[in-house]
């Protein structure tokens, strides 16, 4: 059965006991997609899973009041969310259903706009998108343009460890097999420039920040909502100036907040409407994370985030070096 | 020295504040370019203080609770290395030299630990230089735009 058959077989035998189940569906057009709530079996029609499922569903979990009983179909990135919130008791496990799958890859949709644009062609005409054979078939301004699904998928899946959904109470089709390594070679290349360099960087980055929150508000370990320390007027982290130190704090403390918490699902990065690579700034983190304290959010359920925890003698801090 | 260049300090009220104060009755010579903030553990340290301060336009800052095993409140201390420890390496990626910052343990008695911290810290950062600001072209650049905005509107 295909997966998506499969799928949707799962949630019409648990949609009985459950409020609601977040999934993707069509789109404003053919090749975006977007949540789905399912609430009644008709709406389970509405679903849909290929490469052009971007988005990390689990960050609806925190939406709703501890009552609900939520299902959320997620992929293996996506389910690395899922286990911090819950390692975090920002949700409770009772009240979760996890629709698992199986993901080869989603499209970063940034790439597919260059690849059309080196054709002259607008990604806004694009009438309709198949996947097929590892290849996206377009059909756009009259032509057909097949472009290799490797050559636009997102960054994050060239190196993904987690095909398979990580926790799941459901598994719809086949586990994929093999995982990529991560040696962190995007950072280490970012990292040979000078500091000169690096801040420099950043000034023309954060300089089209528009303040959207977008990167906030789709970050699945944002629980804070309309609690930002960013909003707050007492004590004023953030004012309301348009300077470049306002943007770029606003950054830190996205930064900081998740530290030690960030699956680096890209949700930010992707969310940001002027493309600033913020991801950049969480990998720095998450690869520290990992060198001092063995840790990859979202993969122990069991483990506490090392931020939130201590030892008395550190194993890979020598804070009497200097 | 040179000319003095500004460092913070935020210092734990039970033991580091105890030391400089240690250091002052004791007349320890010190360098004058730190500043301190009181705060009652380091544990109360949020990394975006730090942040705060470097992107705000401190030279240097200088982090100093009670040792480890030795916190008034018993744990703080250990939280805070792990969170300033993280920081510490976050920022070269931020285009800011992690020598910058420094954290450290001083007891109300170190009087001598004290001023060696303090000069070590202040003769690093005077060897760093002046801080390079996020925002320190950012208006002129804007200025500038406006001024190429001008000269393209038709009179
Ligand atoms: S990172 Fe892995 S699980 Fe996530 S979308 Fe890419 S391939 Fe799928
Ligand atoms: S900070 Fe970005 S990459 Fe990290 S969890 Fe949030 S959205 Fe995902
Ligand atoms: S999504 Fe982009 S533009 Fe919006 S606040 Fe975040 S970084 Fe700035």
């Amino acid at each position: 059965m295909p997966v998506l058959e499969e799928l949707k077989a799962q949630i019409a035998r648990r949609l009985p006991e459950l409020d609601m189940v977040i999934g993707w569906g069509h789109g404003y057009d053919c090749l975006h997609r977007t949540p789905v709530f399912i609430e009644n079996a008709a709406d389970i029609e509405k679903l849909v899973f290929d490469p052009l499922c971007v988005h990390n569903l689990s960050t609806y979990l925190t939406r709703y009041g501890s009552g609900k009983k939520i299902g959320v179909v997620v992929k293996g990135c996506d389910s690395r969310s899922v286990v911090e919130l819950l390692q975090e008791k920002l949700i409770n496990r009772d009240n979760i259903v996890v629709f698992g799958l199986p993901c080869e890859g989603v499209a970063d949709l940034g790439k597919v706009k260059r690849a059309l644009q080196e054709q002259n062609l607008d990604m806004g005409r694009v009438k309709s998108a198949t996947v097929e054979g590892g290849k996206l078939i377009l059909a756009v301004s009259g032509k057909e343009v097949a472009l290799a699904l490797n050559d636009v998928l997102a960054d994050k899946c060239g190196r993904c460890r987690y095909h398979n959904a990580v926790i799941h109470d459901e598994f719809a089709g086949t586990p994929v097999e093999g995982q990529a390594q991560d040696a962190y070679e995007d950072l280490a290349a970012f990292e040979n420039q000078t500091l000169e360099e690096r801040m420099e960087f950043w000034r023309g980055q954060m300089e089209r920040c528009v303040r959207c929150y977008a990167c906030r508000n789709a970050c699945p370990m944002c629980v804070c909502r309309d609690h930002c320390i960013a909003q707050s007027r007492d004590p004023n982290w953030v004012s309301q100036g348009d300077g470049l130190e306002e943007k770029f704090f606003f950054q830190m403390i996205h930064a900081m907040h998740l530290a030690g918490r960030c699956t680096e699902c890209g949700e930010c990065e992707r969310a940001c409407p002027v493309d600033i690579p913020l991801l950049l700034l969480k990998r720095k983190l998450g690869k520290e994370i990992q060198e001092l304290f063995d840790y990859r959010a979202g993969t122990e359920p069991e483990v506490k985030p090392p931020l939130l925890a201590f030892k008395v003698e550190e194993d890979n801090i020598n804070e009497r070096g200097w | 020295m040179d000319k003095e260049l500004r460092i913070v300090g935020f210092l734990c009220n039970w033991c580091s504040y105890g030391g400089a104060d240690t250091a002052g009755v004791g007349r320890f010579i010190q360098p004058t370019d730190l500043r301190i903030i009181r705060l009652p553990c380091s544990g109360r340290i949020d990394p975006l203080f730090v942040l705060k301060t470097l992107i705000g336009g401190a030279d240097g800052v200088l982090v100093s609770g009670c040792h480890p095993r030795d916190c008034h409140y018993s744990e703080g201390n250990y939280y805070a290395r792990r969170r300033l420890e993280v920081l510490k390496r976050f920022l070269p990626v931020i285009g800011i030299d992690q020598g910058r910052f420094e954290y450290t343990w001083v007891s109300a008695s170190e009087g001598q630990r004290w001023q060696h911290v303090v000069t070590t810290f202040t003769n690093q950062i005077h060897a760093l230089g002046p801080i390079q600001r996020i925002g320190k072209d950012a208006q002129a650049r804007a200025c500038a735009f406006g001024r190429t905005l001008e000269v393209d509107i038709p009179a």
